[in-house]
């Protein structure tokens, strides 16, 4: 019990929740417009890609974040084509991407970076301690050598959930994603919406990535992101469908994983203890969440009337 | 006859599309694309021990991209495959290293059942359950279920009972009368797996459209809703599809375990279950379509070494064709679109150079 007692353990929960809440936030934002998103994924190595070479590149892992931010919205944008433009099936196209981004990753490792992997002295993004909170016993170790994008994680939740419920545009998107033809006939653009939401959801999933390469390391490895696009996935439908919900999700299936971490010590099976966190997603699925809901347009092309 | 290249066409174009991309690619980084697709076809196809290799690879893609249709035919999308071939590996590989008193066929049969009864029950039951009464999505639960697999089988072979005295972390060896008999000298990796795998496509076929169970199956994945209202148990279908798509990949994994590896191994991880969903995305679900496109992935991934070795191209190169083949048919409207934008705006710039014409309406 003791284990339970020890702050390390749910700080280290808090930071592994990180790239499971973003791409699952991200997710949430692409299919309350009604685009279904595998993606995330492939999105999230591309972030996590990129965000290393920009930072190698300009010298700044602040600018490699937005860079690795930025071809992960550009990989999302040509999805998000294809999905409202060419009315594609959006599993399939999703699996694409992923399997398109995993091979352009390592080829792009291999051909710009040679087989030695990316250079060492990469910058990595800062870690920070918050003054007044780190000192409270207990709680303070959620606040204390954080890095600096466990905060803006905590920042994107809260105002991911305000963009989405409070505020109008919010609203639209929401609209367009339950009943487009009805948003379509009060004067809404469905596709423009659709854009904005897939995209908006390629940013925090590249953000997603980001935080693996620069946040906690300074360096790309071939598929990193190790299919936690796929538990964000679960995330988010867990959470169903908002950014609350996929933050305390991606929080349990961080524990799941800081507990595997931290267990590991006490002569339990590494590889019995690692299934926890998949073991967690089914009962979640099958008996706490029951049938969650997804958007009713979700994953339906629309086509505007004219 | 029509219907039939229509169905060729998207694939076909897919695949003209993502080489000339990669052409591109390998052009702008200096590289010669003629070169390298040669490398790569003679990598493939080049002499019988390459062709053997290729054909020894698209065996398993056969299996298991043939069960990921079974599903699709079904409406579900069994992204788990790799678990699941996997798990039958471990099934199958402690079969054939216990009952080693039974005659060879006889010991080979019992092995390649228990892999298709393990594979068949790590889909149908978990996710098949999950799916039917509490709505839990197949897509996270088969991959769910995949991950605890592939743990599992780590779990056996380092540090549990299947684990053989010694360094390396591996299980005994399957008894040596149950290794599949190999085709032809001059291409040691081919077995009789080859044609284990095309006579479960002609299965296949033959229950799908023309049984009644295969017909109830489709009308379910075409229209669940429809196929209630006629009377048909959808969640027994849904078992079913997710049952028989795991025992392919458990046969695959089966016979993989009998022709080429003989025991359960770290190595063994060889991605299968992810290229599987590609072969039948490509196949379009069409059982005979999954042959081709089997062989035309193992030609990639065969041919992609030769490549690398000859042409010092990364390997990784055939994934980026991959993604795009599947991008290009999924995007199967991108042609006809851009012919109509096209023949839109040429037809705008000849009514405004003529300087006539009524606007279309």
């Amino acid at each position: 019990m003791s284990i339970l007692t020890n702050p390390q353990l749910w700080a280290s929960t808090l930071a592994m929740a990180v790239p499971l809440a973003l791409p699952a936030i991200g997710g949430t934002f692409s299919e309350r417009t009604g685009v279904v998103n595998i993606a995330m994924e492939g999105i999230m190595l591309m972030g996590a890609f990129f965000g290393v070479s920009f930072a190698y590149w300009t010298h700044s892992a602040w600018l490699g974040a937005i860079g690795g931010m930025l071809m992960g919205g550009l990989l999302s944008a040509v999805f998000a084509w294809a999905a409202i433009r060419l009315a594609a099936d959006q599993v399939v196209l999703g699996m694409a991407i992923n399997i398109f981004a995993a091979g352009l990753t390592t080829f792009l490792l291999d051909t710009v970076f040679g087989y030695g992997g990316t250079p060492p002295d990469t910058p990595q993004l800062p870690t920070w301690s918050i003054p007044g909170l780190s000192h409270i016993p207990f709680v303070g170790a959620f606040f204390t050598n954080q890095s600096v994008l466990v905060y803006i994680m905590l920042i994107l939740v809260g105002l991911s959930h305000w963009f989405l419920f409070h505020t109008r545009l919010g609203l639209r998107m929401r609209a367009v994603g339950e009943n487009p033809l009805a948003a379509d006939t009060a004067g809404l653009n469905v596709w423009r919406l659709r854009y904005t939401g897939v995209i908006i959801g390629g940013l925090l999933s590249a953000l997603g990535g980001v935080y693996l390469s620069l946040g906690i390391l300074n360096s790309f490895d071939v598929n990193m992101t190790n299919g936690r696009g796929y538990i964000a996935l679960a995330a988010m439908i867990f959470g169903k469908w908002t950014p609350l919900g996929s933050f305390g999700a991606s929080l349990l299936f961080g524990f799941a994983t800081a507990l595997g971490i931290a267990l590991q010590g006490n002569g339990i099976s590494a590889n019995l203890l690692g299934m926890l966190p998949y073991v967690l997603t089914i009962l979640a699925l099958a008996g706490l969440v029951g049938r969650s809901k997804p958007p009713a347009a979700d994953g339906i092309p629309y086509t505007p009337q004219r | 006859m029509k219907s039939i290249l229509r169905q060729l066409s998207t694939p076909v174009i897919a695949a003209v599309l993502a080489m000339l991309v990669g052409g591109i690619v390998a052009a702008a980084i200096g590289y010669n694309p003629l070169q390298v697709y040669g490398s790569l076809l003679s990598g493939a196809f080049g002499n019988a021990y390459n062709l053997g290799n290729t054909l020894a690879i698209a065996t398993p893609l056969i299996l298991i991209g043939l069960g990921i249709a079974v599903a699709f035919r079904a409406g579900l999308f069994n992204i788990g495959a790799e678990g699941q071939y996997w798990v039958a590996v471990m099934c199958a590989a402690w079969t054939g290293y216990h009952f080693t008193t039974l005659p060879g066929w006889l010991h080979i049969i019992l092995c390649l059942l228990v892999a298709m009864v393990a594979g068949g029950l790590w889909a149908g039951i978990i996710p098949g359950l999950a799916k039917t009464y509490r709505g839990a999505h197949e897509v996270i639960t088969t991959m769910m279920m995949s991950y605890i697999g592939i743990l599992l089988c780590k779990y056996m072979i380092e540090e549990g009972p299947m684990r053989k005295p010694g360094s390396m972390p591996e299980s005994e060896a399957v008894a040596q009368n149950t290794w599949l008999p190999v085709l032809s000298p001059s291409s040691p990796q081919l077995t009789i797996g080859l044609f284990i795998a095309i006579a479960a496509v002609i299965v296949v076929w033959f229950i799908l459209f023309h049984t009644t169970i295969g017909f109830q199956l489709r009308t379910v994945g075409l229209n669940p809703r429809a196929a209630r209202y006629a009377g048909i148990r959808v969640t027994w279908y849904t078992i079913l599809a997710l049952g028989l798509s795991g025992m392919l990949a458990g046969l695959a994994g089966g016979v993989q375990l009998l022709a080429m590896d003989h025991r359960l191994a770290e190595g063994f991880n060889t991605g299968y279950g992810y290229t599987g969903i590609v072969v039948s995305l490509l196949a379009r679900n069409n059982p005979f379509g999954v042959i081709v496109s089997a062989i035309f992935f193992a030609a990639l991934s065969t041919g992609g070494q030769n490549m690398q070795q000859v042409t010092n191209i990364p390997a990784s190169l055939t994934d980026v064709l991959t993604g795009l083949i599947i991008f290009f048919v999924a995007a199967e409207r991108l042609l006809p679109q851009v012919i109509q934008w096209y023949r839109r705006r040429t037809s705008r710039v000849r009514t405004s150079t003529a300087g006539e014409g009524p606007k279309s309406a």
